[in-house]
């Protein structure tokens, strides 16, 4: 094998050659979805799905529909990241607190946000409110569990040293605490962007007036399928453009970290 | 060189600590006594889990003891203090900040002025020989490198006693050798009381003046040998007569302590 190999040039493909090649895959995956007769009618390929980007604009839904659901994920997990930072470190200091949150937070973790989305309609009404209040609810659960067992995960070694530095529980608190929480900060936010996002058609299931939730919901009620694709496909960019925000951010403030590859 | 007319820095007295374990309470020192000398180089030898450690916690202050205390220079100590400096086995450098922000870090909690505390950090960065790396992160660096920053470390936040964990006990051996000597020059030159801890019998005798043998547990002090050897002691010293003589009467308590603890 070995002999072969060197008779052989090994061919290196750019990273950037390679995506190049899977979106040519995935499009042709898609094409014979489109051709297909059963599948035809659920994926129709790329030239009747892009123009439906201009079927929405004109209809007055697609800008509407982009910045409601933005709204509720942005008002929802800035709501949720700032409850879950207190939270988890108040985890983290105090036993009780830890004893008597955790178990729900998990508890209630694991119970699809759509089974409760209904109830949150009955106490707050229509609209956008409880579907706010619902991306609060998941993200403030993913976002507070994985930032306190990351500041469970700090090496005492280090607080030790620190503290034989001379460094008062404030300094301890501020200069080490913060500090090594950063990455699983940053993991938290990462988990809970995904958590806000698959949170989002059951939030717009609250009798939304507008949304990508709620669009693909009503867009299905009348069969356009072309549209709706759209909005699927939508939903999976922003998704993608929102982690490769946060990666940008990780690499700015935690480039000391060390990496396993 | 009696020891008797020199300044007591150090006073470890009736110091006893036991533990709540699993199976009711161990006793992890039982009764240490120890008059540590100031600018004395004390080296503490034993086999693992004979206290050694909790010793060293206790005389930083991470650790209180059950009974008994510490003083230093007749005060006796509680909680963490400067003057007490400890170098990990770890290293336990800080990850997010570079090599000089680490050996600043002593000095900022001092709040001393900050052209100072660059100033300061640069000289013993230059010390450690580690120049060139200032802005280095530690993910950068070997295992000796990091341990060097260690150092550079305690002994930048001025301390009068070192206590070092089995600093080196980590890195191979080239590199061990290497720190050694170097810690060496470096006590020469600064003349702190050092308290280290090693597993190592030869690394004891090349540091020392003093080596405490401690007795497996429940821990307590079995015997304190004179280094009897003029420093400076370089790698040629192992060769030396009396290194062997020493080497063998060490080794030989340790090793019974040793099969003490595997009974």
């Amino acid at each position: 094998m070995n002999e072969k190999g060197t008779k052989k040039k090994k061919i290196v493909i750019s990273d950037k050659v390679w995506l190049l090649i899977s979106l040519l895959a995935a499009l042709l995956v898609w094409y014979l979805l489109s051709i297909g007769e059963a599948t035809g009618r659920s994926f129709p390929f790329a030239d009747k799905v892009v123009p439906s980007v201009k079927t929405m604009i004109d209809r007055g839904a697609f800008w509407k529909d982009i910045a409601s659901s933005m709204t509720c994920v942005g008002i929802g997990f800035g709501l949720g990241f700032v409850t879950a930072l207190p939270v988890a470190f108040l985890m983290a200091w105090y036993l009780p607190i830890q004893k008597i949150i955790e178990p729900w937070i998990n508890f209630i973790r694991n119970i699809p946000a759509l089974a409760y989305a209904p109830l949150l309609v009955i106490t707050f009404g229509v609209g956008q409110k409880p579907a706010v209040i619902l991306i609060w609810i998941c993200t403030f659960m993913t976002m507070s569990i994985t930032i306190y067992q990351g500041i469970k995960n700090i090496d005492v070694t280090l607080i030790k040293a620190a503290r034989v530095l001379g460094a008062n529980d404030f300094d301890i608190f501020l200069k080490i605490i913060c500090p090594a929480t950063v990455p699983f900060i940053i993991t938290a936010i990462r988990l809970g962007l995904g958590a806000a996002l698959t949170t989002l058609l059951a939030a717009e299931s609250t009798g939304a007036q507008a949304g990508i939730g709620m669009r693909i919901r009503s867009l299905s009620n009348s069969f356009e399928s072309a549209p709706m694709l759209m909005y699927i496909i939508l939903l999976g960019i922003i998704g993608l453009v929102l982690l490769k925000i946060v990666d940008m951010i990780e690499r700015k403030l935690t480039g000391w970290q060390e990496k396993i590859n | 060189m009696a020891r008797e007319d020199k300044l007591v820095k150090l006073k470890i007295d009736n110091v006893y600590k036991e533990y709540e374990g699993r199976n009711g309470k161990m006793v992890a020192l039982n009764g240490v006594n120890l008059d540590i000398a100031e600018n004395e180089f004390i080296c503490v030898v034993g086999p693992s889990g004979c206290g050694k450690s909790t010793l060293l916690n206790i005389i930083a202050g991470l650790l209180e003891p059950t009974s008994g205390a510490v003083y230093l220079d007749g005060k006796q100590i509680e909680g963490t203090g400067v003057e007490r400096g400890v170098v990990f086995q770890q290293y336990a450098l800080f990850p997010w900040r570079t090599v000089i922000k680490n050996v600043m870090f002593g000095l900022e909690m001092k709040k001393v002025p900050k052209d100072q505390t660059e100033q300061i950090a640069r000289k013993y960065i230059k010390a450690v020989g580690l120049e060139g790396f200032e802005n280095s992160y530690p993910k950068e660096l070997s295992g000796g490198m990091k341990q060097r920053v260690a150092i550079a470390r305690a002994y930048a936040a001025n301390p009068e006693v070192l206590l070092l964990d089995e600093p080196f006990g980590a890195l191979d051996a080239q590199t061990r050798v290497q720190l050694q000597t170097e810690l060496l020059n470096t006590w020469e030159q600064e003349k702190k009381t050092c308290f280290f801890i090693t597993h190592d019998v030869d690394e004891a005798i090349i540091l020392a003046q003093r080596v405490i043998i401690m007795s497996a547990r429940p821990g307590r002090i079995k015997k304190i040998v004179n280094i009897d050897i003029p420093y400076p002691r370089t790698q040629e010293t192992k060769s030396h007569p009396r290194f062997l003589e020493l080497k063998a009467e060490i080794w030989n308590e340790v090793y019974q302590e040793f099969l003490a603890v595997r009974k």
